[in-house]
This record gives C-alpha cells, structure tokens and sequence, in this order.
C-alpha cells in the first residue's frame, strides 16, 4: 500500500497549467481572497500553527519568518521565491513548478500581502528555463486577472512578481548570494550581518522562502478543518515532499506524511534496488547532506529521528546508492561537485576544498596515511566551523559521515 | 551612544553599540589575528582567520565583521579557536609562493608575521601555489597572483576609496583571483597606478616597481653626478621605518642619510613646490583675467593626472599645464642647475624619493625632457629609500641633522604643505592673494582649506573680488567634484585634487601600515614644518627669487614655459561595452 499522501500536491493534474481561469474552477485564489481579510499577523501565526518549517533545507519555522518579516518597519519590502533548487538528487520545486504554478504565484502573493512587500522575485535556476514562458505566462494571467497589480482585490495591496533566471551557480541558492545575482552581481554570498531579513535584495527587507514552503500556504489557509496537523508526527506536523532518486527502481517525488519509514520510501514508493542489489548508503539532502549506512531503512523520516540517526531532512532529496559504487568514488564526485561550486572568496571554503579533494585522492588510490586522514578531518571541522556561508559549512557533511559510518573504507593500506 | 556588556576571556568590559568583536578585544589590548581586515576599510570577512568563540552560537564567529551584544561572551584563545586559526594560515600557506627571501615583503609580511606568531613552521598540507604568470609591464606596480591571499583589500581600496574598479574578483572556487578586466595589464585598464593597492596588501602580492639597484648602481659609478630631490611628506613618514614615533620630523637625519648614501647633493622638492606656485599661481591670474578654463585644477598628484587622462578626458583642459614639483625639480636639475654648478648635463642623474608609485611612471612620461634627456631619472619611494638606508646600514634613528644643499634645497613653508591635501591650495592662496592685492597678507593660515573632509571648500577674499575653491582627496570625492563640472553645476575657480587619502602623506609609496590616523600625524607634522618656517611663502623664497632672476626671467616666461608646462591627451578607453546596448 502507498505511503503518499495529496495535501500540497491535491492539484497535481486537476486543471490545466496554462489557464488561470481553469486554476480557479478548481478553487484557486480562494486562499488569497481568504488572506486579504485577514491580517498579516494572522496569517503568520495561522503558519505557526501549522508548524511549517521551511522546506529549503534550514527548516527554519516559517511562521516566525512571516512575522518577523511583518514586523520590520520599511517604506519597501520584498518576497523572494527561492527556485533556485541546486541541491544534487532534488527536483520536487520542478514538480511543483510543472504542475501547479499558478499556487505558487497565489502562495507569492499571499507572502506580499503578509509581510507588507511590495514586489516578489522568482529566482528560477538556470537550468529550468524551460519552465519561465509557463511562470512569465501564469505572472501575466495573474496580473489580468487582478491578483497582480495595483489595489490586488481592492484592498489597496499593490504588488508585482518579477522572474529572474541565475546563470547556473549552485551558491546562488543561499540567500545572500541569491540577492547578489538578482541584483546583476556575481553571485558570491555576502557576510552576515546584516542579514536579508533585514537589508536583502536592493538594500530592502528581505523574505525568502522556498517553493515548496509557498506552495503550502494556500492550502494551509484554506485547511479549515485542520487536516494538515493530522499528518505526521508530534514533533514533525504534516507532509513533505521527498525527491527520491539513485539505484532505485521508481525515482520520484512524492509526498509523505512525516513518520512513514525510509523504508517505506525507499522499497514503498520508489520499488526498492534495481536488480535488487543491497544498498550501501542512503544521502539524505542533497550533495550538503549526511549519509547513512542501510541500516537507517526502518527509522521514521521525520526532522527529530532523522537527527537522532545522525541524517537530516534537509531539502528532502535521498539518494539511494547501492552497493556497486563505492563510498569513496562517490565522496569524490561529491567533492569535485562542491570543488566546482565553492565561491571562493573565503578560505576554509575555497582552500578546504581544494585539499579535501588531493586527500580523497590519496585515499582512491590507497596511498594516504594517517596524517592525511587527520587533515580531512581538521579541514572538514575548520570548513564546518568558520566558512562564511553555508556551502562551506556543509560542503564536507557527507564526508564527515562517511569516516564516522564508514570508517573501513578509509582503512590504510 | 548606546553601550553593551560583553566578557572577552571571562575580562568584564563595556563598549558602544556596534563595535565589532575584533575592535571590542583591541580595547583590552588582544590582538586577534586578522588579515583581510583593515580599520581603514569596510569589512570583508573573507580570510576567516579572526574567527573566535562566542557562548551559544553553534559555529565560530568572525571577529571582524561580528557586532557584539549586550551580555556577549567571547572567547579568543581557546583550543578550536587556535586550531581553527592556526588550520586556516597552513590553508593559506599551501597556497602562497613561500620563497620569502625573494619577496619585497621579506619582514613586513602580515602572512609572516602571523606565521611567526603562531609557529607554523612546516605546515603539513601538500603546497599547491603554482607560479601566476603576469605579464604587466608599467614602471609602477608589480604584481604577483603567486602571493595573493585574496584578501580582496586591493579591490576596496580601488572600488571604494578610489572609485577607479581597475582590480575585481574573478573566477570561483580553487580559480577565485583577483584580476584586471578582462586579465588585461593594468596600463590598459582603468588603472591610474596610485598604487594604494600596493599600500593595503598584507603581502608582496602588490609591490612598488623596484628601483633600489638602479639607484645603487649609479652611486657607485664616479662618472655620474647623482643628485637627489626628496619629496615633502616623505620627511615625515619615513621614520615610520625605523621605529621613530608616527609623524614624526626627520628632515635632517635623512638628509644625512641621502649624503651618507653618496648622493652629490641632497636637494628639496619643497624647493620645486614653491616653483610650482609661482607657474601655477601666475596660470590661474592669467586663467581669471583673460576668462580661460575655470575652474583650473592642479596637476601635482600624477596618480590624479592619469585619472583625468582616463576618466575624464575631455576635460583634461581644466588641467593646470606646470609641471607636477618633481618633474619642475627635474627640469630645473637638466637646465639651470648645471650652468650653475658646471657639470655637464650628460653626467647629471636626477633621483627622486616619492611616497608615490604613480611618480615613477610620470618620470617616464615621453614628454618629461628635452633633447634625450630625461628630466628625471630614477624614482624611489620611501620604502625603497627606507631599504637602501637599511642596506647601507644606517642607525637611522641616531643620525645627526643635515643640511640640505644650494641651490636648490631651499623651500618655504608654503612648499612643505604641498605634501598633505589643502596644501597646494593654501600655498596657492597665500601667493595669489598677496600678487592679485598688492598688500601683505595678515594672516597666512587659510584653516576652511585644512584638515581630513573629503571635499574641502572656501570662499576667499581676494580684495574686490571672491573666488570660491575646493579640495578634494581621494579619487572617489574627486569623482564628484568633475561630476559637477560636467553638468556644469560648478562654480569654484580652483581646485585641488590629490588622487591619495590625505594627499601625498597618504601615498601609495608610502611606508606600509599608514592607516588613516597615522596618515593624520604627518598632516600635523607638514603644518608644524610649516609654521614654523621663517619664510611661509613661495614668492618669498629666495632661491626661487634668483631662479626667476638669473635663469627663467619670469613666470609663464617662454623659457619657463618650455621648461616647467606640459600638456596632458586624453586616453581613449581600451574596451568599451556599447556593444551590449547596441540593438
């Protein structure tokens, strides 16, 4: 029996992508009728509610995010709809994108309603690009329609949603560097503080917010009966979209209530192993993300037992790698991902990396020693602790995993 | 202004709102380590070696770029700390050409330093600096990427300081470099060479051109009459070198030191300055009286002259045409100066010690001479003199008092302010205002002109008439001034521009680690020079007064003129991006 669920995923298929008017045959922009009486407080706090984390891959509570965004006090404010989605093996804001664009314009507007902004950004990544006529076309709808534009419903909320496309840098889905490359720069992160919240895009208060954390919102709003809170578990309400891909047999996204098993995913949804092979390690969240050996199948996915398991949920990608790659090959294509991808501009990052990368080397080659192993280590705990951004912070995740879970795999020879 | 508690290594200290954790540890005299960072300058937060410890937060925090707040508890010096610390100088080293005894930087080195400090010795990671290969001929500036630790505080000082964005990043991860556009050499780009960039590194990845040899090499060649012109503001930052307190006047023990290093005569650009004034002074009067170009601008920073040249060309007119007093000096030293002393002009060399790099290629400009003769020769700036004192090996600190020579050692007060923003103005009025009235000035001190603003202006009286003027340092206040010129909403008559923070005691040649306050030290020593001077007037020079005499006849003379005026061109841009906008 199927572990899937429909709650943000209940339009999948029910009108027609391109028309707005078939959108709302089906009840959309009911949620943003409902929110424009409502305050921006409430709305916020109807998220606290729900205890939505959000779904980018900090799982910060987004409710909180609403109001402190509410809360600050400027002439203009921005929302910005994070699609940059560069988390290797995560491809659910696709999903969502491809199937139900026009909630998450509706989940934008809302945002803007909420936090008093006066413009929204898409920040799309570059390699979606065949999904901006479908953005541009449904934006364009939206605006004739009235739900963009000046006086939005007549209630004298004016407010237009811009779609930019970065130019392929996995860094650009932090939200400084996000910023930067909207604003025409490289996209390098910037320094924190001050952060975006406060002065972000143009110098302006900042909200950012992941596509699958706005495609929550309307059906949030609309959830009268509170049926979100009946998924999931105490302390991770509701559902979650996992993007599931590697040796598996159905790779897909799917929607699961939080506390079904990996296994459930794994061998439920995704069909198990191809020529059911044994698996030899599980990532969770993307390239940043931990690793786990197989015998994480039976714990449930949820935020708190993930973490107990030394895995976290982050974007909600799992990669499923069996037992015909190797725990190194694999952390050495990990590592010339993040060898690619590091900015550059701070040392642990730019310099970890580098070295991380000669030292897998050694250890593919059976030549390192024990100080080569104790410099990964060093390395990944310097790259961890003092990294500007977040991409060096978690760049060496997996391999910090990998020597804890692993560790005969380092073995010298 | 608001105050917070905070602990530093359990120390209870209270300091204002908004300090950061690296100023908060200054205070209880902690030197955390640090290298991108710079008080002169925004923050970066790049290097991460300032990374510390603070009670509740899951990572370490950059000292640099980290407010305190009330209740803060920080910790500078535990284990992870210095394992961090010290982790992120082997990172930094690995990637850094460590042939120190070839560097410039050999102990004055920020990375050494830090090296030294924390015993990193033999760094255990695999070295992976390869050779950078740079082709960038220029008499002023030598780079070496080999050496970068991208610390990106050549990229502030250029974007931020100067407005000129010659030096950006490029590149990501393990190619992440600071380059020119496009890699071009930096005589194509938009760079005008004040070498500020050179003065901020905390390494030998930015250098002065070296001249150290040339000049060593002459001095030892008895053929050659090797004479020396030392730049005002030199006098009072060279000390820095030697361990003398900030700001201080050492006029006398390097004139000794130039005479001990075998110079045949130890002369003043102050001299020259004075020179300047009455070219200067005299083009103004003319400019205001036949209705010229106003306002006029002066042309003594060559690092602002290259800008002119390149930012803004069509402008170039505004331009005074005298020579800047270094090139003026060279003249003077290939003319009059062999008719008076008898020396053949063939034999003479003309050095010049400059806080300036951009000095180096003003001297090589094609139209600085005459008949194959340079005007002048060799330009050092005062770290090179520095290094050929230490060279020589000179106590410096416990030399006697010397004297500079005749004739053309002797400038006025007026010539000695030249070396700080204000000066040449100040200078310039006292001149004017005294030719243009007919009647002694009563007081010669014009303070509106002093002190460290970024735009100076004043109103002066000049009898009947008024004339409003400014003053800006730094090329990114500059950059506004012409801004008004180009729109045509400016109404000074002149204007001084210096292209360096506080003018030439701010050069880019001069010692390294002269932050702002220093910088300030020696704007009060150049005043005190000054005040203290019995002749406070460039008109009133004597030496200068016999020039004019004996030689040169008058101001604007055909002979002066041939002499001491030039003319700039503007410099087409080498790339342009309109075909970007192009349709």
């Amino acid at each position: 029996m199927s572990k899937a669920v429909c709650f943000m995923t209940k339009n999948f298929g029910k009108y027609d992508v391109k028309s707005i008017g078939s959108y709302m045959a089906i009840g959309g922009f009911d949620a943003l009728k409902k929110a424009v009486n409502m305050t921006g407080e409430e709305i916020a706090a109807t998220l606290a509610t729900a205890q939505i984390k959000g779904r980018g891959g900090a799982g910060y509570d987004m409710g909180k995010k609403w109001s402190q965004a509410k809360a600050v006090i400027a002439d203009s404010k921005v929302v910005v709809c994070n699609a940059d989605e560069g988390e290797p093996c995560t491809f659910k804001d696709r999903t969502l994108i491809e199937n139900d664009p026009f909630n998450l314009i509706e989940g934008m507007i809302i945002a803007g309603y909420t936090v008093d902004a006066q413009n929204g950004y898409i920040y799309l990544r570059e390699e979606y690009s065949h999904l901006r006529p479908l953005l541009l076309d449904a934006i364009k709808q939206a605006k004739t329609y009235g739900f963009l534009g000046e006086n939005i419903l007549g209630k004298g909320f004016n407010y237009n949603i811009h779609l930019y496309s970065g130019a392929g840098a996995y860094v650009c889905g932090e939200g400084t560097a996000l910023v930067e490359s909207i604003e025409g720069k490289s996209g390098r992160p910037r320094m924190k503080p001050p952060f975006i919240k406060q002065c972000g895009l143009y110098n302006l208060p900042t909200c950012v917010n992941n596509v699958e954390s706005l495609s929550l919102v309307s059906s949030i709003l609309l959830d009268d009966e509170k049926k979100y809170l009946t998924y999931g578990t105490e302390g991770s309400v509701g559902t979650k979209l996992v993007s599931v891909a590697g040796n598996v047999k159905n790779p897909g996204v799917f929607e699961i209530p939080f506390g079904v098993t990996v296994r459930d995913i794994v061998y439920g949804l995704a069909g198990g192993i191809v020529d059911d092979h044994e698996i030899k390690l599980i990532q969770f969240g993307g390239a940043s993300g931990k690793f786990a050996p197989k015998s994480i199948l039976d714990t449930p996915y949820t935020y708190e037992d993930l973490r107990k398991a030394g895995v976290g949920v982050g974007s909600g990608a799992i990669l499923v790698v069996d037992e015909r790659t190797s725990v190194i090959d694999f952390l050495k294509t990990t590592q010339e991902f993040f060898s690619h991808e590091s900015c550059g501009q701070c040392t642990p990052c730019r310099e970890g990396n580098r070295h991380i990368k000669l030292l897998l080397k050694k250890v593919a080659e059976g030549t390192h020693t024990a100080l080569d192993l104790a410099s990964m280590r060093k390395i990944a705990k310097i790259m961890a602790m003092s990294s500007l951004c977040g991409l060096g912070e978690t760049a060496q995740s997996a391999l910090v995993s990998a020597m804890k879970n692993f560790e005969e795999d380092f073995q010298i020879k | 202004m608001s105050t917070v508690n905070i602990k530093i290594n359990n120390i209870p200290l209270q300091v204002e709102k908004g300090t950061k954790i690296l100023e908060a540890a200054k205070k209880i005299h902690i030197d955390i380590p640090h290298l991108c960072y710079h008080p002169d300058q925004t923050i970066k937060a790049h290097c991460r070696i300032c990374t510390v410890e603070v009670v509740g937060s899951r990572r370490l925090l950059a000292a640099c770029s980290t407010e305190v707040w009330e209740g803060m508890e920080i910790h500078t010096d535990t284990k992870l700390v210095r394992d961090t610390q010290v982790g992120i100088l082997e990172l930094i080293l690995a990637n850094h050409d460590q042939n120190c005894l070839a560097c410039a930087r050999n102990q004055n080195c920020d990375l050494q330093n830090l090296c030294s400090r924390f015993n990193v010795l033999q760094p255990q990671l695999e070295r992976v600096s390869e050779p950078v290969a740079i082709k960038d001929e220029n008499p002023s500036i030598a780079r070496d990427l080999s050496k970068c630790v991208k610390c990106g505080r050549c990229v502030k000082v250029c974007n931020e300081v100067q407005g000129v964005n010659a030096l950006t990043y490029s590149g990501r991860s393990e190619d992440f470099a600071v380059t020119t556009a496009y890699n071009k050499p930096l005589l194509e780009t938009d760079c005008i060479l004040c070498g500020q960039c050179s003065s901020v590194c905390p390494v030998g990845a930015i250098v002065e051109r070296d001249n150290t040899q040339k000049v060593l090499n002459v001095l030892q060649d008895p053929s050659k009459h090797v004479i020396v012109q030392v730049a005002p503001s030199v006098r009072v930052a060279i000390g820095d070198e030697f361990g003398l307190p900030r700001g201080a006047i050492v006029t006398g023990k390097m004139v000794t030191a130039l005479k001990m290093l075998g110079f045949d005569k130890v002369f003043d650009t102050n001299f020259a300055a004075d020179v300047t004034i009455m070219e200067e002074g005299t083009e103004l009067l003319d400019r205001i009286k036949n209705s010229g170009k106003l306002p006029m601008i002066t042309s003594c920073s060559s690092g602002w002259v290259n800008y002119m040249e390149k930012h803004y060309g069509d402008y170039i007119d505004h331009l005074s045409s005298a020579k800047s007093p270094q090139q003026i000096f060279g003249a003077i030293s290939k003319s009059y100066y062999p008719e008076v002393a008898g020396v053949d002009v063939k034999d003479i060399v003309t050095v010049s010690i400059m806080p300036c790099v951009a000095k180096k290629f003003e001297a090589n400009r094609p139209e600085m001479g005459r008949d194959g003769i340079k005007d002048v020769d060799i330009v050092l700036t005062t770290r090179e003199l520095s290094k050929l004192i230490k060279y020589v090996g000179l106590d410096f600190a416990n030399l006697d008092e010397g004297s500079f020579d005749s004739p053309l050692g002797l400038g006025s007060g007026a010539g000695a302010i030249f070396g700080t923003s204000g000066g040449v103005m100040e200078a310039a009025l006292r001149t004017v205002a005294e030719v243009y009235t007919g009647t002694e000035l009563k007081n010669l001190d014009f303070k509106e002109v002093r002190g460290w603003e970024g735009i100076k202006e004043a109103e002066i009286n000049l009898g009947d008439n008024s004339v409003k003027v400014a003053i800006a340092h730094g090329l990114r206040n500059a950059q506004k001034i012409m801004e008004a010129i180009k729109a045509g909403t400016c109404d000074y008559t002149f204007v001084e521009v210096m292209a360096c923070p506080g003018g030439c005691i701010g050069g880019g040649g001069q010692p390294i680690q002269s932050t702002t306050d220093i910088k300030k030290l020696r704007m009060d020593a150049l005043y005190d020079i000054d005040q203290t001077h019995i002749i406070r007037k460039s008109h009133e020079n004597p030496d200068v007064t016999a020039l004019y005499k004996n030689y040169l006849e008058a101001p604007l003379s055909h002979k002066a003129h041939k002499l001491l005026h030039t003319s700039y061109k503007k410099i087409e841009k080498q790339y342009n991006f309109s075909y970007l906008t192009k349709k």
